[in-house]
């Protein structure tokens, strides 16, 4: 039944991924190289699989967090002050993952010993990241809304040869896969992986076992919270070249749907992140295209990427199984 | 003794007024936290906190003309709590108060200030207009919760921002002033709610009046119990035959007519724009902060109004503690999320209290 659930949803991943190429080569034949497409599509899918793995994990062990936007908005702009410190974007990247795991921490402990509703504490923490954005932009370098930072910082993408020419990636890209995998093989092969997901599934044997519950949660709320971190500064510092207040835009929220898509498995997870990451690209794609750009208003090529998250929740995600102690604290009868 | 048996006689028993007692402290703590918080964060860049805050209250609650202004933001701010409240009251997390609100604002901006009509009639139809864009926009949310099992934590956001998209895509290209691109069509004379001082306009009342509506739908009547008992417990209220689709909708549909509304103040009730600016700057996180105030208010709709208020005066007060102190008056909606977080911890109190037990020598 369980393996059942799985092939569906591998399926259903491989049509999709199918009718991306399909949709990709219908492009190239109109003019648009696939490569290009892939380079604009890694770009948005980055961000997301980090935020989106991180929170498989972290839903795994029974904490919830849809404050990942506001991770994104912070780190964002923490990230971009310290690569300026720094002198270097990669340190920059690094320390909005640092800050990322601090605000992970944080959450995660008013998770489970301020036993919040972890529904209300991650909005909060989106609340406050509207408002904290805008006052650390003012408050550090005295400018409303928009931040432009030294072209050098930006971590540069490296020239990667393929069968169908060179892919010009970023290293943060790869790292990103890399981490995806890792992580599969932390849930599923270590003992650290098991108490992780016994965690969420059934605290008690945990506890039984003579494992804190609480610090298995914790941990996995600060590798969620780093991991989203990464993803936060990766905007500014690997992608964009230049800080807005909206930087993230929605994103902590289709990196949420990319967690409920993928049931919590990493891998799936970043299938969904490169399937929405292309609907990113491709709506920019076809938006820059002579002859398209003049018809359809810059507007709707902006909104494809909620309506893509949206309607592709509605087809293809039907039953999925969650842990039972997911959202709940832990607390001993 | 003797009052509480006067109490008693209206019909209020002792154990509603501890439950209020306790609900009005924990957001007062709440609210003491996030004044906390933002003074650190004020402190850890160099800003005085303490005159910071005298500015943001004097010019708030310190004179009539300022305690006006603070209705005036505590207008929209009403509405889109109740949006959320209603959510919660039925068992959802309805983030969409932002995208129903702009939908509505370009109602009010299509009826009240590209359509000629007849005074009174035309106000009306302004308003209900505005409502039912923002009410209809709210229906494939819960369409999709009840068919397909989409979260409306997700489907909310993703459709708040289709709404920006859309609402900025009609301001530019159908709804601009003619002339002066950095706005849209004003709402004409004959669809503006009639000022009563300083910005505040009679769509304060209308707001009020909304409020009022929702507490005597949620309490009254059998929907709104249904409703209720939705949210308090949905196996319960299956056992009972309630349907629990029905109740997702009404409270979609009622929470979708306030963000409408929400967004009509904005147009038909606030001077001196009565209209939406191209930029929607004058829109963008009404609905998020709408979250925080129904918190505080306990997602009940008088305590919506009071936390209205107070949050209104904080929107209004920020701009004087800008002016006076430098700090960026966004700060005020960093406070709001750290009362959001506070609140989320219903047992703050205790926990606290249970820590300095442990700490006093025995």
């Amino acid at each position: 039944m369980k393996l059942g659930a799985l092939a569906h949803r591998l399926i259903w991943t491989a049509v999709g991924l199918g009718l991306l190429a399909l949709v990709s080569y219908e492009l190239s034949q109109a003019g648009i190289r696939p490569i290009k497409l892939l380079e604009t599509a890694l770009l948005p899918m980055t961000p997301l699989v980090l935020a989106a793995v991180g929170e498989c994990v972290n839903e795994r062990a029974g904490v919830i967090n849809i404050g990942i936007e506001g991770i994104f908005l912070i780190t964002a702009v923490l990230g971009v002050f310290w690569a300026e410190v720094l002198g270097s974007g990669l340190l920059g990247i690094l320390m909005g993952g640092l800050f990322g795991a601090i605000i992970g921490g944080i959450l995660g402990v008013i998770s489970t010993y301020g036993r919040a509703d972890q529904i209300i504490a991650g909005m909060g923490l989106n609340v406050m990241s509207l408002g904290l954005v805008q006052y650390l932009l003012m408050a550090i370098w005295a400018f409303p809304g928009i931040h432009v930072f030294p072209r050098e910082l930006v971590l540069p993408r490296i020239a990667l040869p393929t069968p169908i020419g060179v892919l010009r990636i970023s290293p943060m890209t790869i790292a990103a896969i890399i981490i995806t995998l890792l992580t599969a093989l932390l849930l599923y092969k270590t003992l650290l992986g098991l108490r992780i997901r016994a965690a969420g599934d059934k605290p008690e044997a945990v506890d039984v076992a003579g494992i804190n519950v609480n610090r298995v949660r914790i941990f996995a709320s600060v590798f969620a919270g780093f991991l989203a971190g990464l993803g936060g500064a990766f905007m500014p510092l690997a992608w964009f070249g230049g800080l807005v207040k909206e930087v993230s835009a929605g994103r902590g929220f289709i990196a949420l749907a990319a967690v409920v898509f993928a049931g919590l498995n990493p891998i799936l997870a970043l299938a969904a992140s490169f399937i929405f990451g292309f609907a990113e690209g491709l709506a920019f794609a076809i938006a820059v295209t002579p002859g398209v750009k003049e018809v359809i208003p810059f507007h709707f090529v902006q909104m494809t990427p909620y309506l893509v998250t949206v309607i592709i929740l509605a087809i293809f995600v039907t039953s999925r199984r969650f842990p039972r102690a997911l959202g709940k604290p832990y607390i001993r009868e | 003794m003797d009052s509480s048996r006067k109490l008693g006689r209206l019909g209020i028993s002792s154990s509603v007024i501890r439950k209020f007692g306790k609900a009005i402290a924990e957001s007062l703590f709440a609210v003491l936290i996030g004044l906390l918080g933002g003074a650190l964060l004020m402190l850890a860049y160099g800003y005085d906190a303490l005159r910071a805050y005298r500015a943001l209250f004097l010019g708030s609650f310190g004179d009539l003309n300022g305690f006006l202004e603070t209705l005036a933001f505590a207008t929209p701010l009403i509405l889109t709590a109740l949006t959320f409240g209603i959510g919660v009251r039925a068992g959802l997390f309805n983030i969409g108060a932002e995208g129903q609100m702009y939908l509505g604002a370009i109602g009010a901006v299509m009826i009240g200030g590209a359509l000629s009509l007849p005074p009174g009639i035309h106000l009306a139809a302004a308003t209900l207009f505005a409502m039912l864009l923002g009410a209809l926009w709210s229906i494939p949310v819960a369409l999709l919760k009840i068919f397909r099992g989409v979260h409306e934590v997700v489907s909310t956001i993703m459709l708040n921002w289709v709404s920006f998209w859309l609402a900025m895509y009609l301001i530019t290209y159908h709804l601009a002033e003619p002339g002066r691109a950095e706005r849209a069509i004003p709402a004409q004379e004959t669809a503006r709610y009639m000022v009563i001082g300083a910005s505040l306009t009679t769509v304060f009342i209308v707001a009020i009046g909304f409020a009022l509506l929702t507490y005597f739908i949620l309490w009254r009547t059998t929907i709104g119990y249904e409703l209720r008992l939705v949210g308090y417990n949905p196996d319960t209220a299956r056992y009972a035959g309630i349907s629990i689709m029905k109740a997702t909708v009404i409270s979609f549909f009622i929470g979708g007519l306030a963000a409408g509304l929400a967004g009509a103040t904005q147009v038909l009730g606030r001077p001196p724009s009565w209209t939406v600016y191209a930029t929607m700057g004058n829109l963008v996180n009404l609905g998020f902060e709408g979250i925080g105030v129904s918190l505080i208010g306990r997602n009940h709709p008088i305590g919506i109004i009071l936390a209205a208020i107070f949050y209104g005066g904080f929107l209004h007060g920020g701009r004087f503690m800008e002016f006076e102190v430098g700090v960026a008056s966004e700060l005020v909606r960093a406070i709001n999320g750290i009362i959001i977080i506070a609140l989320a911890m219903p047992e703050l109190l205790n926990i606290l209290k249970r820590v300095r037990r442990r700490r006093r020598p025995t």
